[in-house]
């Protein structure tokens, strides 16, 4: 194969272009050959091993040959309560394959995935760049044009973001504009100093919806008010967490909204450069979001001297490929720069030392699709729903055992039994809902009624900003599911610090002991010291909290851990 | 200067010292392996981990800055929990016999070394693949020390790096070929600075193995199969999981 030509469109990005030239690599050649890493290091002036080092952190990379389509079905909290594990190695057996391997002809390989971000349509497979969902059975994931393009489900009582949604195509640049789209951004460039945009998103009390729950505006003022320059805007698109999909749903639908939303963080803080780091597994998003950021360019929201200002103002789309750790945001600018997905030490925070080391705001996709409406209608229109600590709408993943799983936009405030029966009520007896995704808490049936709002899930630990919502009914397995936690974290472990990277592992092993019954006395109190030392000693999140899950399973359910 | 209690002791140091060296000056220590005064410190093994009154998070004492009126704690119970089970951890995944500071921790510790029986260990064949020295990475910790000092560190030769991830982390060659056909220049730097006999200069591994300077002679060449048939080096390509 002609690796030069195949990589001559990288040739001047330096480091930054190895993700895009892997990418362009494993789709062509299915593997990243060592000779093709050769040229990769050559072209981009870039050690060999540092080029292979890569090649084995992201999974989606393969240093040995694969197949022309890769199945790989979802083992994640929701599916596998739902066969996706039976699934799994239905395929095998169909296909006389072992996990990870080709077939001779080079033809299907099938292997486990994390969750793919489609738990509304559990099992879900990823066939090739498709996702797809529910899966009948083992042979349809052969014939992957026979199955139905699965359409997420789209309700609840305010229409802020979801406002059209779902759609089975994205709102053009028209469509959005005649919804009111781009107004914002034209008023803020006209008539408002940067200053102004930054104090109207503060007034609105908006915090991020990407985990951390930060206020945004004041992350904003941080970026603008620190030295140096350039300074960089970031949409985190690489949504990961186990049983969330509201970034997919947004983008799928609506690309604008959050891509209006990052034009304006840019010029809040004085950047002439944004980027979206979108995940690798929403293969199916890449030309979604190339063609909105082509009709921006167009239509002159994005390039410059935007809208006839001395605002200009550019962004790069990058795609991950395959870590959940990259969601973390200082992993996320490794990512982008060229390198292994490995969270740095804080402080310093990016607000400061970012992006290629610069002053950087990041946000999560839906944080950036709340500014417009800010913009446009004001703070007090946005505070209209909401409580006083956490104002405005949010977007709850919600699906298992519930009639209509689905992204439900709601006012924060209400409770869990309020969303629970927005989604149609539980189907089954409720067990228990796991909220905040992997890295979230176990709640008892009887623990649903508390508004949903910062303080509240504060106080009982259980995270509401991403508003990740897992519903599991009596016939579901505990165990099951505990050990596809647990794998979860073991293998999205970086590795780079002992805590997580030995913890995560540790956890594993001895959840597999006690539910074979094999556990040894100590093993309870040897699990309860791993979580600890994984959540005191982590470095990042991933490690801080691989153990929450398991250690609130603890409280809920002792007789499971003996 | 500034000054700081450590365990109940009061001390002057300069700003800017890390907490290690101050709780070392004050007669105290705490474990360390991922730290080398000469390279970049990634605080990663966070054996380090100290206590700082009004601070939410424990802070590794090998990058933290001592700060007017800080109160550290090298040995709270929160401390030694993390530190225990760290070390616990570790002693399960990897051969940590020659690792010579850590056994001291180890041995206060009362943890015993229960690799050998642990299903959950990190296990490799060891490499003899070149003259200078063998790579035994059932003893190698992931403190990163040989890849930085082999890259920007110091050497910028890059003949090593950090291959897979999370616990299956290892470090490795450009797809894993024998190090006589990387880059490596032999300087010796990686075993230097390797904290636990993972690394180690061929004619010492040798010498322990039994052979006496007299049997290198016959050495004439590099050949790992005349010494220990069972070496193997890992192939391209190959994957481990
Ligand atoms: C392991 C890990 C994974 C994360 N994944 C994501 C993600 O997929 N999307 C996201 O927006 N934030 C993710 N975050 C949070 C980001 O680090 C960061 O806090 C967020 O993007 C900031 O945006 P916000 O202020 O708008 O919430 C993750 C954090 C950790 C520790
Ligand atoms: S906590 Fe886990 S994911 Fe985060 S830096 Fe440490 S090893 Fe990596
Ligand atoms: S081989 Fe030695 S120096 Fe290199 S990472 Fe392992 S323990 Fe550290
Ligand atoms: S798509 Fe399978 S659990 Fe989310
Ligand atoms: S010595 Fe401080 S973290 Fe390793």
């Amino acid at each position: 194969m002609d690796w030069q030509e195949i990589l001559a469109p990288f040739a001047d990005q330096g480091r930054a272009g190895l993700l895009p030239a892997l990418h362009a690599v494993q789709q062509q050649a299915g593997w990243i050959p060592p000779e093709a890493a050769t040229a990769i290091a050559r072209t981009l002036h870039v050690p060999p091993a540092e080029v292979y080092s890569l090649v084995t952190f992201y999974h989606m990379f393969y240093d040995r040959p694969t197949a022309r389509r890769i199945v790989r079905v979802c083992t994640g909290p929701v599916c596998q309560a739902h066969g996706g594990q039976q699934l799994l190695e239905d395929a095998l057996r169909l296909r006389n394959l072992e996990e990870g391997q080709p077939d001779e002809a080079g033809e299907w390989m099938v292997e486990a995935a994390p969750c793919l971000g489609l738990c509304s349509h559990a099992p879900a497979a990823m066939v090739g760049e498709g996702l797809y969902g529910p899966v009948p059975d083992a042979s349809a994931l052969f014939q992957p044009e026979a199955l139905p393009q699965p359409v997420t489900h789209v309700a609840g009582p305010v229409r802020r973001l979801t406002q059209g949604l779902p759609r089975q195509r994205p709102l053009s640049l028209g469509e959005y504009q005649a919804q009111g789209g781009y107004a914002a951004l034209e008023q803020a460039l006209r008539h408002l100093s940067p200053e102004t945009v930054r104090n109207q998103v503060k007034a609105a009390g908006l915090w991020g919806r990407g985990g951390a729950a930060f206020p945004t505006g004041l992350k904003w003022d941080y970026a603008a008010q620190a030295p140096g320059q350039p300074k960089y805007v970031v949409a985190n698109a690489d949504e990961s967490e186990p049983g969330t999909f509201k970034d997919r749903v947004l983008l799928e639908g609506n690309p604008h909204l959050m891509l209006e939303g990052l034009i304006l963080a840019g010029y809040a803080i004085g950047a002439r450069e944004g980027y979206i780091y979108l995940r690798g597994e929403y293969t199916h998003l890449y030309p979604i979001l190339q063609h909105a950021l082509a009709e921006a360019r167009e239509a002159g929201y994005l390039g410059q001297g935007i809208l006839g200002t001395d605002f200009s103002f550019e962004v790069h789309l990058y795609r991950g490929a395959g870590a959940y750790v990259c969601g973390e945001e200082t992993a996320l600018f490794e990512s982008i720069e060229g390198k292994r997905g490995y969270p740095r030490l804080k402080p310093p925070y990016p607000t400061t030392h970012g992006l290629f080391g610069k002053p950087t705001v990041i946000n999560n996709v839906e944080t950036l699709a709340n500014v417009p409406f800010i913009l446009r209608e004001g703070p007090d229109a946005f505070r209209a729903y909401g409580t006083e600590d956490s104002p405005g709408t949010k977007l709850f993943s919600i699906s298992g055992d519930v009639a209509r799983p689905g992204i439900y936009e709601a006012p924060f405030g209400l409770t869990l039994r309020d969303l629970l029966e927005m989604a149609g009520g539980v189907q089954g007896t409720l067990q228990t809902v796991l909220m905040g995704g992997a890295a979230g808490v176990f709640l008892p049936p009887d623990d649903l009624d508390w508004p949903l709002t910062l303080d509240q899930g504060r106080r009982r630990g259980a995270p509401v900003a991403t508003g990740t919502i897992m519903v599991f009914n009596q016939d579901r397995d505990l165990k099951a599911l505990l050990l596809s936690i647990a794998r979860f974290f073991m293998e999205e472990s970086c590795g780079k610090c002992f805590p997580c990277q030995l913890g995560t592992r540790q956890q594993y092993d001895l959840l597999q002991r006690m539910f074979q019954g094999r556990a040894e006395a100590r093993d309870r109190t040897r699990l309860a010291d791993v979580i600890f030392a994984m959540h005191e000693g982590s470095i990042c999140g991933l490690g801080q909290t691989a153990g929450l899950a398991v250690q609130s399973a603890m409280q809920l359910w002792p007789h499971l851990f003996r | 200067m500034v000054r700081i209690r450590i365990d109940g002791q009061e001390v002057s140091v300069p700003a800017g010292t890390r907490l290690l060296d101050a709780i070392r000056q004050t007669g105290g220590d705490v474990p360390t392996v991922c730290y080398h005064p000469h390279l970049t410190a990634n605080a990663l093994c966070r054996l380090c981990l100290v206590e700082v009154e009004g601070w939410s998070r424990l802070a590794p004492a090998c990058v933290t800055q001592a700060q007017e009126g800080m109160v550290v704690h090298t040995a709270s119970p929160r401390v030694e929990r993390v530190r225990r089970t760290l070390l616990t951890m570790l002693a399960d995944a990897v051969d940590l016999h020659e690792a010579a500071d850590l056994q001291p921790w180890l041995q206060r510790y009362g943890i015993a070394e229960t690799r050998e029986e642990h299903a959950g260990a990190r296990r490799f064949p060891l490499i003899d693949d070149n003259p200078m020295y063998v790579r035994d990475y059932n003893k190698c910790v992931l403190c990163w020390k040989c890849v930085q000092i082999c890259a920007t560190d110091a050497q910028y030769t890059f003949a090593i790096t950090l291959a897979g991830r999370g616990f299956d982390t290892r470090i490795a060659t450009f797809y894993e070929v024998p190090l006589p056909g990387s880059p490596c220049v032999f300087c010796g730097q990686c075993v230097s600075v390797c904290p636990t006999g993972a690394l180690k200069s061929r004619r010492e591994y040798l010498l322990e193995q039994g052979y006496t300077p007299e049997d290198f002679v016959h050495f004439a060449a590099w050949d790992a199969a005349a010494v220990h048939p069972t070496a193997t080096a890992f192939r391209p390509g190959e994957r481990r999981k």
